[in-house]
């Protein structure tokens, strides 16, 4: 065990955690104020649903003992076998407990991305159950894939951390779910107007902070590695704010607050899956990319006619999909990528990003189904209208 | 008398409340209003989505007067709150059939 990589990679563990209220605040603020509560609480609630499913089953089917390349064993299901020492650890350098908490904090925030697609008109019940379905069905084995000794890992693919396992997988389910859920009540007849846009960059800041620790943690030791990492996210978030204000100042004549909050996420969702690959340079031109290539992509809900409240297709599909293509192109750092000589890893991140989105999408649907006939997905009209906040939950955000 | 109401813009305000007041009126009643007239309301983008906002933020501003002021007062408050823009707004002018001061009870010209 190494004692500084240990202290590294609990606070980075704890920098990701933070993720999950950021996130709450960043969607908390984008919906009407009937709904603030319900969509804060989707990520909330996940810290604790998602941390016991993690504990109990969601770890070991991630990182326990191989099974043909789909899915890890039981053999670290309630956290047996899981202790303060080296012992089995999936990380040589760092106690079993830790590499096991840092890696449970991107099994929260996962999920709770997903929530944006189906924010305002989701019932509670059904959001908790399908959620933990997820995480075991969706989530785990996508983390196994990539990072337990699966087959999309063996295969060479890269994923510094969590462009396919939680980007592309949580905007695949995002699609799938709008598409299933319905639009919400009036959508294309009112105007469904962010009520809080401080809040959303607040939420914002906080994400772009905690990224610091999901991306550079993700080199699991405090070395050279971690501080590339650090720096690519750094670089791309700011170009990716950068670029997506200068496309809506071209294209709809001002830059706004929320395309600069838009624009640093798409850029953090980019380098995910890069940040270990490339050095800074190509960072910015990942950044600069994902903030024009994710203004297109909100578009895209508007073209196709579903509605994905808050945009995690946009995003995170749309960004995590460009990084990991971006990754193919621009790895230099323990990999190389096609601008290094390597066209065949570039096909590599290809099949793999079609992969991710194949898969998740379809369990997403088949999870949605059974949950839908267990206890319903879509809150009645009449709680809807009222706000998920009151009919939910019974409290409201504001007395005004 | 009359009643005066003036709607127009919220950052002119002051410069009307000092200009009536430099003719020796001593009292109005200033409400925030939401409106428009024949400039249309104005448009918000959030995230490429253009949404047409009707009801523009406006200040609406009442006060009674002797019926032989009011040509001199409406001047003043038209000098006030002109911009020579669009969304300038209105001055209504109306019958007032009585007034009274609730502390005194006076009426009419005298309770103004």
């Amino acid at each position: 065990m190494n004692a500084t990589d240990n202290a590294f990679i609990l606070i980075c563990s704890a920098l990701v955690m933070f993720m999950t209220p950021g996130l709450a605040l960043f969607y908390g603020g984008l919906v009407r104020n009937k709904n603030v509560l319900s969509t804060v609480m989707h990520s909330f609630a996940l810290l604790g649903l998602a941390s016991i499913v993690w504990a109990v089953v969601g770890y070991s089917l991630s990182f326990g003992t191989d099974i043909g390349g789909l899915i890890g064993g039981l053999d670290f299901a309630f956290l047996n076998n899981v202790g303060p020492g080296v012992e089995n650890s999936p990380a040589g350098n760092l106690p079993h407990l830790t590499f096991m908490i840092f890696q449970c904090m991107f099994a929260v925030i996962t999920p709770a991305l997903i929530s944006g697609a189906f924010a305002e008109r989701i019932k509670f019940s059904g959001f908790m159950i399908f959620s933990a379905l997820w995480i075991i069905l969706v989530y785990a084995p996508m983390c196994h894939w990539v990072w337990g000794g699966g087959w999309m890992g063996e295969m060479g693919a890269l994923d510094f951390a969590g462009g396919a396992v939680v980007h592309m997988s949580s905007a695949a389910a995002a699609l799938a779910c709008a598409m299933l859920l319905g639009k919400r009540k009036g959508h294309g007849r009112e105007a469904f107007i962010p009520h809080n846009l401080p809040m959303t960059i607040l939420g914002a800041g906080i994400l772009w902070f905690g990224w610091f620790g999901f991306n550079a943690g993700s080199a699991l030791a405090a070395d050279g590695l971690a501080a590339n990492a650090f720096v690519t996210t750094h670089m791309a978030t700011a170009a990716g704010l950068l670029s997506w204000i200068a496309a809506e100042w071209v294209h709809g004549g001002k830059a706004t607050t929320l395309g600069a909050a838009s624009g640093a996420v798409a850029g953090l969702v980019a380098i995910t899956p890069a940040a270990g690959f490339v050095t800074p340079m190509p960072a910015i031109i990942i950044g600069l990319g994902a903030g024009v290539i994710c203004y297109g992509g909100i578009m895209l809900k508007n073209r196709f006619g579903y509605d994905d409240a808050l945009d995690v297709v946009g995003i995170h599909g749309v960004g995590g999909t460009w990084g990991a293509l971006a990754t193919g192109i621009f790895a230099s750092i323990g990999a190389e990528g096609l601008l290094a000589g390597n066209a065949l890893q570039l096909w590599v991140q290809f099949v793999s990003v079609v992969a991710t989105w194949v898969f998740c999408f379809v369990m997403t649907v088949i999870i949605f189904k059974v949950v839908n006939a267990m206890v319903g997905m879509r809150a009645t009209d009449e709680d809807e209208v009222r706000g998920l906040d009151v009919s939910q939950h019974s409290e409201t955000g504001y007395q005004i | 008398m009359k009643k005066i109401e003036v709607i127009t813009r919220t950052f002119k305000l002051d410069d009307v409340k000092a200009a009536l007041t430099e003719l020796g009126i001593k009292g109005m009643t200033v409400t925030e209003v939401k409106g428009f007239g024949r400039q249309g309301g104005h448009k918000e983008v959030y995230r490429g989505a253009e949404y047409q906002v009707d009801f523009v933020p406006k200040v609406k501003i009442e006060l009674v007067v002797q019926d032989e002021r009011v040509p001199e007062l409406v001047n003043a408050v038209r000098d006030a709150a002109f911009t020579g823009n669009v969304g300038d707004g209105k001055i209504f002018v109306s019958p007032m059939d009585e007034v009274v001061r609730i502390r005194t009870g006076e009426t009419g010209d005298e309770a103004i």
